[in-house]
């Protein structure tokens, strides 16, 4: 990667940033964002960090964008009035000020670190011990495990969160269906849906695996699961399931659950979060691969958003 | 310069090509139709070039085949988003379905 290259790129990124943040369509807005995700990941992947450039493109770019335009038609739906007028000035001032003590704070921090840091080593020196290659997932899933596992309870979190915005007469119904109303268009959709699905399962499956030794892993592999569900929810392939569905609330908890029970069980034989000996690939990969299942399920629903009266909706 | 780098330049220059007459007509083209045609398949093809020439570069039948996957998915993915952008373009202008 040449310096030409990054300069060019980096001029891009603050480029579709600023369009997003300026221009005054909610829906052009969103597509810069999309944009700036991916050129984000890019800049990662310049940086040599592919497993964050995985997950800024699938969750960054990709689920935060349908996201957002799931978000604006359900607006649009209600009646609400999307504009974003002239802000005061001193609001404008404020903000400036709070969002450049932050950047400034923030780059001091990156560059207080030395170059010669001495993680790498460490995390190098004790990835034999657990049997991986992908010192991201060394570090996520045994060195650095309980922020992981509060990471997936927060996911979970979020979803509850979401389910609470549902009208009292809407529980326990599923969400606003997803499927397109226009029939020809719910035809292409379909397709689409149908065919894309079982690639998702097979790519999440593989990104996993591969999580172990190179860059994957659970968050990466239940994103792009996510991606099928919706885009299977979206050609009418699936419905949504109705909130208070046994299966769905067990997929839901199952990847937090089994998580927390190996750490409890390693709390019993050691250290809360510890893996014994010999066993931590195999450990480290089931709690990946149900992870990844339940954060797929979620961020879909939380996508989906919360149960609905039949009927309603975009 | 070997001849494996003059394939990859030539290759390269063809993707870029295509992909610079794509956006010629998405800036040009009088309506949506025309300008998701013009989408749609220039940019395949120059999506295409462009994979060729890094399945060359790379030098190797995974990495092709691997390359090869996501060409035939962005082609799928551009498909089936053109088909659903015209029938909304088409309902906006008025002439129905």
């Amino acid at each position: 990667m040449t310096a030409t290259f990054e300069l060019i790129l980096c001029v891009m990124i603050l480029g579709t940033a600023c369009v997003a943040l300026f221009v005054r369509d909610f829906l052009t807005a969103i597509a810069f964002f999309v944009v700036f995700g991916n050129l984000l990941g890019l800049a990662w992947l310049a940086m040599g960090a592919v497993n964050v450039a995985l997950a800024e493109i699938a969750i960054g770019a990709g689920v935060t964008g349908v996201l957002l335009v799931l978000t604006r038609s359900r607006l649009l739906a209600l009646g609400e009035e999307i504009a974003c007028g002239p802000a005061r000035p001193w609001l404008r001032l404020g903000a400036a000020a709070a969002c450049s003590a932050f950047t400034t704070l923030l780059a001091a921090a990156v560059l207080s670190i030395a170059p010669g840091d001495d993680l790498a080593p460490v995390v190098d020196g004790l990835m034999p011990r657990i049997g991986l290659d992908n010192p991201v997932t060394g570090v996520l899933m045994a060195f650095r495990a309980y922020d992981t596992l509060l990471e997936s309870f927060v996911l979970l979190g979020a979803l509850v969160a979401v389910w609470s915005l549902a009208p009292p007469a809407a529980w326990p119904q599923p969400p606003v269906a997803l499927r397109m109303a226009d029939p020809a268009a719910l035809n292409v959709a379909g397709s689409f849906g149908r065919l894309l699905l079982p690639v998702a399962l097979v790519m999440a499956a593989y990104l996993v695996w591969v999580g172990s030794d190179r860059p994957g892993g659970a968050f990466q592999g239940g994103t792009v699961l996510a991606g099928g569900f919706l885009l299977a929810a979206m050609g009418g392939a699936i419905g949504l399931p109705r909130s208070d569905d046994p299966r769905l609330r067990w997929a839901l908890v199952a990847g937090p659950l089994v998580f927390l029970a190996i750490g409890l069980a390693g709390a019993a034989t050691g250290r809360f979060l510890a893996y014994p000996d010999g066993t931590a690939k195999a450990l480290i990969v089931t709690i990946e691969y149900v992870l990844a299942f339940s954060i797929g399920v979620t961020l879909a629903l939380l996508v989906a958003g919360p149960p609905a009266r039949a009927g309603t909706g975009p | 310069m070997t001849w494996t780098d003059l394939a990859v330049t030539l290759l390269l220059s063809a993707g870029l090509f295509f992909y610079a007459a794509g956006t010629v007509g998405l800036l040009r083209f009088p309506d949506a139709a025309s300008r998701l045609h013009a989408l749609t398949k220039a940019d395949n093809v120059g999506l295409g070039f462009v994979a060729l020439a890094a399945a060359l570069q790379w030098g190797s039948l995974v990495v092709a085949a691997k390359i090869a996957a996501v060409w035939l998915f962005a082609i799928l993915a551009a498909g089936t988003s053109a088909q659903l952008m015209a029938r909304v373009a088409r309902q906006d202008d008025g002439d129905g379905p």
